[in-house]
C-alpha cells in the first residue's frame, strides 16, 4: 500500500483493512436498508456521515433522561446536563490536542465557526487596504464569509493558486503572503479533491508574515490525527455531522489570546458575566461566543461521536480508509472513459471523477438505482470546478464503514452507466 | 435497468448525443440564460419571432442527458407555434413532469417520453430548466432564470 504523504497509514497483514469492518457496520442502523431494493451502499460521506448506534442513543438518553437547559438551574437535572455538556468540552479539547477547555468554542458548524471568526477576528482586524488570503480549493464557506468581509473594510482577496493534481503550490502562496496579508484562511483537507495542504509549512509561511491562519477542517478531522498545537495554526474549525456526530453543531477551536481579544459574535443570555442597561460585562471564554441556549443535545451527541470515533482509534481509521482509497483509484483507473480529479500525492479518501460524455447527473442518478449513494455536483466548490474546466463532478467519498466490497459494486454500476449510454 | 430505461428512453439518449437547434442565433429577437444551481447546468436560448409567431429557435449550453433532450426536443417542438401556443405547451409539459392528474400527453407529441420523470422527482428541474427559460424569454425578461 501506498503511504500518502501527510497521512499515517499503515500496512496491515492481510494487505486490506486492519479494522474490523463488519463490526463496525453493525453500529449503524441505517447502513442495514434497501434502496431501490439493492443493499445501500454510502459512498457520500464528505457531505455527511451516517451514525452509530452510540451516538443516536445518547441523543435518545439526553432527552429521555437528562433533558433541561445548561449553566442554569441549580436542580440536579441541569447539574447533570451541564456536566455532559462540559465533558464533551474537554474530549473535543483532547480529540484536537488544545491546550485548554477555553479555546473550545460550540457552534452550529463548520460555516458558522468561519462565520464566527470573520465577524469578530475580521471586523476588528482587518482594515481597508489589507488582504486576506485563501486558497484555490476552498469550500464556498471558506470563501464567501472572507468577501463579505473584504466588501464590507475595503479589503482584498487574494488565492494561492493549485497544480492540475490539485496541489497547493507553496512557493506562489508564499509569494503571496506580505506586509498586508491579515489573514489565511486555507482548507486542511479538500472536499472536492481529497487534498491534504502541508499546513506546518503554511501556518509557518504565514505566521513569518505575522498573518494569523484559519484551518477549515471539516474534512480532517474523522480521517487523521489533528494536534493544533502541534500545527501551530490560530483557529481550526469542524462539524459534527461529517464527523459521525449529529448535524447542526459544530467547533471553534481558537488561540486563547486572540478568543480573548476578540468581541462577541452574538448577544445574549450565557455570554454575559452582568448585565444593567447601562453596560453589560461579558462573561469569560468560551461562554462569550456561546450566546443563548446552545445545541445540548448536540453536543451530547458529538461528544458520543468523538467517544466512537477513539474507541475504533483514528490510525486505524485512516489505515482502512487509505487502504479503500488506494483500491478504489485502481478500480476508477483501470476504466478508460473515467478521469479522476484531484490526484494530489497525499489524499484522504475521496474519489471524484467524471465519466467521459455522460453528466455527473445521471451518473448518479443510475448508481442510485443501484443502491449507490454518490455526490453530484460543484460539492460547494465552484472554483474548483472551473478550475478543472467542468460543471461538476461524481464524488464518492469513503468511510470507516465502507469497504472493498462496496467500491467493486460502485466499479459495477459505473460500467452499467456506461452501457446506457454507449 | 427496465426502470432506467423508461427514464433513459433511445429517444431522451438520442437528443442528448446529437441535440438538435444546439447552435446560437445571430437574428434573434428574444433570448435568456437559464441555471441550475444544484448541478450547474446551463442553458441560452435564442428565439426569433416575427409577427407573434416562432420562426426560429437555438440553444447553447451544457447539461445532462435530461436536460440537454429536453432543450433539444423543446426547439423542434416550438417552430411554428405561436407564443400563446408556446406558452400552452410549458403548461401541458410542466404538468406532465409533475406527474400532476390533469398531465395530457395527448397534446405532446414526443415530448410524452418525459413521464417517466415522475419517479424522478430530483431530475424533474433537469427536464424544466429549458422551458422555464423559454418563458423567461418570451417575457422578455434579462434575468437568469435560476431553478432554484
Ligand atoms: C471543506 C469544508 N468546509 C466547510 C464545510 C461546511 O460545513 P457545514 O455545512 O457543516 O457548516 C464543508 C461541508 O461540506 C466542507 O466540506
Amino acid at each position: 500500500m501506498k503511504t500518502a504523504r501527510g497521512i499515517d497509514a499503515r500496512e496491515s497483514p492481510d494487505g486490506g483493512s486492519s479494522c474490523d469492518v463488519q463490526r463496525i457496520r453493525e453500529d449503524f442502523p441505517i447502513l442495514k436498508q434497501l434502496i431501490h431494493g439493492k443493499p445501500l451502499v454510502y459512498l457520500d460521506n464528505a457531505a455527511t456521515t451516517q451514525k452509530p448506534r452510540q451516538v443516536i442513543e445518547s441523543i435518545v438518553s439526553f432527552y429521555s433522561e437528562e433533558c433541561s437547559n445548561v449553566h442554569r438551574g441549580v436542580h440536579l437535572l441541569s447539574e447533570r446536563a451541564t456536566r455532559g455538556f462540559e465533558a464533551t468540552r474537554s474530549s473535543v479539547r483532547r480529540f484536537i490536542h488544545a491546550r485548554d477547555d477555553r479555546e473550545i468554542v460550540f457552534v452550529r458548524g463548520a460555516t458558522e465557526a468561519i462565520n464566527l471568526v470573520a465577524c469578530s477576528y475580521g471586523r476588528a482586524h482587518v482594515r481597508a487596504g489589507d488582504e486576506v488570503l485563501v486558497t484555490a480549493m476552498e469550500h464556498h464557506s471558506n470563501i464567501v464569509p472572507w468577501q463579505m468581509l473584504c466588501a464590507e473594510k475595503g479589503a482584498k482577496l487574494r488565492v494561492a493558486p493549485m497544480n492540475s493534481k490539485g496541489e497547493l503550490l507553496l512557493e506562489e502562496y508564499e509569494r503571496l503572503l506580505g506586509p498586508r496579508t491579515c489573514l489565511v484562511a486555507v482548507t486542511h483537507v479538500s472536499n472536492a479533491l481529497g487534498t491534504v495542504n502541508p499546513l506546518h509549512e503554511i501556518v509557518e509561511m504565514a505566521h513569518r508574515n505575522g498573518a494569523v491562519v484559519l484551518v477549515d477542517g471539516a474534512q480532517a478531522v474523522q480521517h487523521m490525527r489533528v494536534d493544533v498545537q502541534a500545527l501551530d495554526c490560530d483557529f481550526y474549525v469542524f462539524s459534527g455531522h461529517k464527523i459521525y456526530g449529529p448535524t447542526g453543531i459544530g467547533v471553534l477551536y481558537g488561540r486563547e489570546r486572540l478568543l480573548e481579544s476578540m468581541p462577541p459574535y452574538q448577544g445574549g443570555g450565557d455570554m454575559i458575566a452582568s448585565v444593567t442597561f447601562e453596560k453589560t460585562v461579558y462573561n469569560k471564554l468560551p461562554y462569550k461566543f456561546e450566546a443563548g441556549t446552545p445545541d445540548i443535545a448536540g453536543v451530547i451527541g458529538l461528544g458520543a461521536a468523538i467517544d466512537y470515533l477513539q474507541s475504533v482509534g483514528i490510525e486505524k481509521i485512516t489505515s482502512h480508509e487509505q487502504d479503500l482509497l488506494h483500491y478504489g483509484t485502481s478500480i476508477l483507473e483501470g476504466m478508460p472513459e473515467i478521469r479522476i480529479l484531484g490526484t494530489a500525492a497525499a489524499k484522504t479518501s475521496v474519489l471524484s471523477f467524471t465519466v467521459q460524455g455522460i453528466h455527473p447527473h445521471d451518473v448518479g442518478t443510475i448508481l442510485d438505482q443501484e443502491g449507490i449513494a454518490i455526490r453530484t455536483g460543484h460539492h460547494c466548490a465552484q472554483p474548483v470546478m472551473d478550475f478543472f474546466g467542468v460543471p461538476a463532478t461524481a464524488r464518492a467519498s469513503l468511510a470507516l464503514y465502507n469497504t472493498r466490497d462496496e467500491l467493486d459494486a460502485l466499479a459495477a454500476a459505473l460500467r452499467k452507466v456506461i452501457e446506457v449510454f454507449s | 435497468m427496465s426502470d432506467l430505461r423508461e427514464l433513459y428512453q433511445e429517444v431522451i439518449l438520442d437528443h442528448q448525443r446529437r441535440p438538435r437547434n444546439f447552435h446560437r442565433l445571430e437574428d434573434a429577437n428574444r433570448q435568456a440564460e437559464g441555471f441550475n444551481p444544484l448541478c450547474g447546468d446551463r442553458i441560452h436560448l435564442y428565439l426569433r419571432i416575427e409577427d407573434g409567431v416562432v420562426k426560429d429557435v437555438g440553444f447553447e449550453g451544457s447539461g445532462c442527458a435530461i436536460s440537454t433532450a429536453s432543450a433539444s426536443m423543446m426547439t423542434e417542438s416550438l417552430k411554428g407555434k405561436t407564443e400563446a401556443q408556446a406558452e400552452e405547451l410549458f403548461e401541458k409539459f410542466h404538468d406532465l413532469v409533475m406527474g400532476r392528474q390533469q398531465a395530457d400527453p395527448a397534446g405532446l407529441g414526443k415530448l410524452a417520453v418525459f413521464s417517466g420523470l415522475r419517479e424522478y422527482p430530483v431530475r424533474v428541474k433537469c427536464a424544466t430548466l429549458a422551458w422555464h427559460t423559454l418563458r423567461a424569454a418570451l417575457q422578455g425578461s434579462l434575468e437568469t432564470v435560476a431553478t432554484e
